[in-house]
């Protein structure tokens, strides 16, 4: 830990040092106020006399007046503290100092950031890596570290995938608060703005309990920096801007800290681009237009804290023109023709099919320090999601009328305390409350509503613990139970309530047979009961060696989406199948992690086996016969998984000024019993970047990065649709992944004094740098057209 | 005192503030706008009426299978005038899907597309026979297909009749207001074929 050493504050001694006997004798002890351990070499000023503690934190004064003295206690790693005592009154006195200031100070540098877990594979990625991406998503960034990969719908909806899974079983946290955006849908990215990240941590599993059970994927930690507790003012400005999409991005923020621990931070993003470009032709209504702003204030005490945030994002995202289908044979069409069969000149402008989606955060937190015991948090948040989806419908006064309308509303609870007092081990306990409420305006869609109106609600609780066996061993070790209830009321129509065959199993929650449109209304509360646990260790030896094991349950109970999907998804063009009988998935995931790390090269390897049962996945059954032909039926289908998997990386110091880093990462998933591979795993990728690094020459940084990503070879089989063109069934080569793409980028960037505190840093980064023609399996539009051409980034950022 | 009614209790001020709960209310059903359920062309000489048949009881969102017929035969060397109604059956009273495509009119059109036995088809309307969604009728004069001729030759035996109905296609495309679909492009909102037979 750095070492912090602190000014005296000037002593201010109320003193009468007249004709009073000045024979008086203070004794007592300095105490970490955190862990009640006395301690050492505190020294204690006053009247330009300083005392220090002896070994075990006592002192004594004499020759003391009875008068008032105000006395500064210090000690590294302390705040130094001014107490002011009475004489005539007192003669013993112990002194509580706040021994961890690391957590009131900004975190600046990965290195130093405390880990999530001490033994599940993690990784952190900082600040300078965020800056690089802040013209794009929280998915793009992510895929820097192994293993992290990402779902997307062209380039701007983009989807994280930790170790294979994404969607509802990847936990987002932002700010300490889990996201509640939709998550359930392929094409709803995270509505979060990455610019309000100061860093982000990625924990491969579900390790991390506190957070939440059902984190089979993974959870994806956003944190703000903190503000330390000092009279400061600073902000940052970042500008990008890009030629391939001939848009950019801004954002600004401001900070101002006070000695007395309070502060206020603004921070606000505007990101607009125009339709992107593949390397020969125009992805014609690809457009974005971002807008985000937070605003929190507080106190950060040591022995309490205040804080309130607000956070706002609205994104409308155009969905590629091309990508709109009406039947089997325009997608059949699409993948033979090679190249999108909508193609129109650039332009700003965002046209159907397109998303607006909206979310506001707002959360206020308390926390109070308890002496020699531990830390006590407490939570409100609020969230609010609106999403619209607009698509090219039957008439243009239809078309103006958003396709999909949802509103979902969610309040949490949360309390936990941490009892950190022990130096061999600390535990956490907590508990959470949560209500949701799902609102889909059919009305105002004219469409039936694919997720149905609900109120859901959670109530979870937990602990987790974190044991120092040795100086090289620790053990951690945590349980969890949540349940979920969620109330629906959702229609069915009366054909495919009996071609599910609901009737035999659900009759009971059907509340009106006769709803207009041969439709049946009904009720169905499920609750679910889910366990979730972890165990593991990290271990570290000779030096520069460390080894983690883990083994996590846990379990996630179906999202609306699984569970009521019933009808044609417009925007997807497909017919999508969810299922009332679904429980709840239980995965069991064994991790480990081999490390070296030192100044001079270092690597990890990092294994995993993921067994799911009832893992629930959606894929191609066939197809419906509608009057616009066959529409491809995509259903969700609950069944035994296994996922396998190794993400492994290295870096190299060969020279004083070289570097090269290299990451793997390869993920097999198979249904146990069939050995049919699992759709949507990530093909296996390989990066390997040099970097040229030189501290005199403005702190340059330039680098060029390979990335190799393989086929995707395990795939499951096609389906058979009847084609109206051909008259005859036709195999849909919906499965079929594309071929293997190399990509090259570069990167580089350098530092600039701009006098005292201010400096600006340049960056330029070109994508795809030989404009390689390529199409990525995990891109649902890799159907209609290419990936990205080359993209040349320049990037400003300014300190001040 | 169950979970439902702490949490309602718990979280009631915030939702008081928030949105107003319609927890005990049922949704509304919305109807669905944009289905067609029933299609009828009908083709007639004067005398012998065809018509061509398609129901799809539940729409494209259900998934009872889509039936058709065909009640008549065709007469070999005969033109028939041609006519097609689309309707929305999910909806009470039923809508008349016309309507909304005639108001329209610029944007959408249908494609006639015979196989076999020498067949054809020609539009008998124009966009400007409509009026659109203010009132006003159409000035351009591409064709629409709500109504049609259907010629037969000396051949018999059995066929196909495809019906298409696209909108935001490019009217002005080569071939397309002569009923060639080939570079029409656009959005299908039917395609379906029906067997036809000559006698």
């Amino acid at each position: 830990m750095k070492r912090f050493t602190f000014t005296l504050v000037i002593l201010l001694v109320v003193s009468n040092l007249s004709a009073q006997d000045c024979d008086k004798t203070l004794t007592g002890r300095v105490i970490d106020f955190h862990d009640g351990v006395p301690l050492k070499d505190a020294t204690i000023t006053f009247n330009n006399k300083t005392i220090v503690t002896d070994s075990n934190g006592t002192y004594t004064i004499n020759d003391l007046c009875a008068v008032s003295y105000a006395f500064t206690v210090s000690h590294v790693d302390c705040n130094a503290q001014v107490f002011t005592i009475d004489m005539s009154k007192v003669t013993t006195k112990d002194f509580y100092l706040e021994h961890h200031l690391n957590e009131l100070e900004e975190v600046k540098v990965a290195g130093t950031i405390k880990q999530e877990t001490s033994s599940s594979q993690e990784q952190t990625i900082n600040t300078d890596i965020i800056e690089k991406y802040s013209s794009a998503t929280l998915g793009d960034a992510l895929r820097e570290i192994p293993g992290v990969s990402s779902l997307n719908t062209g380039s701007t909806i983009v989807k994280p995938i930790i170790q294979g899974l994404s969607g509802s079983r990847v936990l987002i946290m932002n700010n300490n608060v889990r996201m509640q955006d939709m998550e359930w849908g392929d094409e709803h990215a995270p509505n979060i703005d990455i610019n309000t990240a100061g860093s982000v941590t990625v924990v491969k599993g579900a390790s991390a309990l506190q957070y939440g059970g059902d984190a089979i994927g993974g959870i994806i930690i956003m944190k703000p920096n903190r503000v330390a507790a000092k009279d400061t003012l600073f902000g940052k400005t970042i500008i990008t801007g890009a030629t391939n999409g001939r848009g950019g991005s801004i954002s600004s923020k401001i900070v101002k800290g006070y000695e007395n621990g309070w502060f206020l931070k603004a921070q606000g993003a505007l990101k607009r681009f125009g339709d992107f470009e593949a390397p020969d032709y125009v992805l014609s209504n690809t457009g974005v237009f971002e807008k985000g702003a937070s605003v929190a204030f507080g106190i950060n005490k040591f022995e309490y804290g205040l804080d309130a945030y607000y956070s706002f994002y609205d994104a409308e995202i155009g969905v590629l023109a091309a990508s709109h289908i009406g039947n089997p044979d325009d997608l059949i069409q699409s993948i033979n023709s090679g190249q999108p069969d909508i193609i129109r000149d650039f332009t700003y402008d965002i046209e159907n099919p397109r998303q607006e989606v909206t979310h506001h955060l707002g959360k206020v937190t308390y926390y109070k320090r308890f002496e020699e015991l531990g830390k006590w948090t407490t939570q409100y948040d609020f969230q609010h999601n609106q999403r619209f989806e607009f698509d090219t419908r039957r008439t243009d006064e239809l078309s103006k009328r958003p396709s999909i309308d949802l509103e979902l509303t969610t309040h949490t609870l949360i309390s936990d305390f941490y009892f950190d007092a022990k130096p061999n081990y600390s535990l956490k306990v907590g508990v959470l409350l949560r209500y949701q409420d799902n609102f889909a305006d059919a009305l105002e869609t004219g469409v039936r509503r694919l997720i149905p109106d609900y109120d859901k609600y959670d109530v979870g609780a937990y602990l987790t613990g974190e044991f120092d066996i040795n100086e090289s061993l620790i053990l951690d070790a945590g349980i969890r139970y949540d349940f979920n209830r969620i109330d629906a009321k959702k229609f069915y129509l009366q054909t495919r309530w009996d071609e599910r065959g609901y009737e035999t199993d659900f009759a009971d929650i059907v509340i009106d047979r006769n709803v207009i449109g041969s439709q049946l209304l009904t009720n169905p509360i499920f609750d679910y009961h889910n366990i979730s646990a972890t165990v593991g260790i990290q271990y570290s030896f000779k030096e520069d060696y460390q080894l983690r094991a883990n083994y996590a349950l846990a379990q996630r109970a179906p999202n609306p989406a699984e569970l009521f999907s019933d009808g044609l998804h417009h925007s997807a063009a497909r017919i999508e199948i969810g299922d009332l009988r679904f429980d709840q998935e239980t995965s069991h995931k064994f991790s480990a992690s081999l490390q070296k790390n030192n100044e001079k090269w270092g690597w990890e390897i990092a294994p995993y086996v993921n067994f799911i049962n009832d893992y629930i996945l959606l894929e191609p059954t066939g197809a419906s016969l509608t009057i616009r032909g066959p529409f491809p039926v995509w259903e969700h289908r609950q069944t035994d998984i296994r996922l396998l998997g190794v993400d492994a990386k290295m870096y190299v110091n060969w020279f004083k000024h070289w570097q090269t880093d290299h990451n793997f990462s390869l993920v097999k998933g198979k249904e146990i019993d069939s050995d049919i591979p699992l759709i949507n795993i990530p093909a296996p990728n390989f990066a390997n970047k040099i970097t040229f690094l030189k501290e005199d020459w403005f702190n340059l940084q330039a680098s060029l990065e390979s990335q190799y990503t393989f086929r995707q070879n395990e795939f499951p089989p096609n389906i058979d649709v009847f084609s109206p063109d051909t008259g005859e069934d036709v195999e849909l080569e919906i499965n079929t992944p594309p071929d293997a793409y190399h990509l090259l980028n570069f990167d580089t960037n350098m530092e600039f004094k701009l006098g005292e505190k201010n400096d600006l840093k340049v960056g330029f980064t070109i994508n795809n740098v030989l404009n390689t023609k390529y199409r990525n399996y995990l891109n649902r539009q890799r159907y209609f057209a290419d990936d990205l051409g080359r993209n040349f980034l320049l990037r400003i950022s300014i300190n001040y | 005192m169950n979970l439902r009614k702490f949490s309602a209790i718990f979280f009631g001020g915030a939702l008081l503030l928030t949105s107003c709960s319609d927890d005990d209310d049922n949704p509304d059903p919305a109807s669905e706008e944009e289905v067609i359920t029933t299609m009828t062309v009908i083709l007639t000489d004067g005398t012998d009426p065809v018509t061509l048949n398609f129901l799809d009881i539940d729409g494209e969102n259900g998934p009872a299978a889509p039936v058709s017929n065909v009640e008549g035969v065709l007469k070999a060397s005969t033109t028939y005038t041609g006519s097609i109604v689309l309707l929305n059956a999910t909806e009470n009273p039923a809508e008349v899907v016309n309507e909304e495509i005639e108001g329209e009119a610029d944007e959408h059109q249908f494609f006639y597309l015979p196989e076999g036995l020498g067949i054809t088809t020609a539009y008998s309307d124009v966009e400007s026979d409509y009026v659109d969604v203010n009132g006003d009728p159409f000035t351009s004069t591409n064709p629409v297909g709500i109504t049609f001729t259907l010629t037969t030759t000396d051949a018999t035996g059995e066929g196909k009749l495809r019906v298409v109905l696209r909108h935001e296609l490019n009217k002005e495309a080569a071939g397309v207001s002569d009923g060639d679909i080939t570079n029409a492009g656009g959005s299908p909102d039917i395609d379906w074929t029906f067997d036809i037979s000559v006698q």
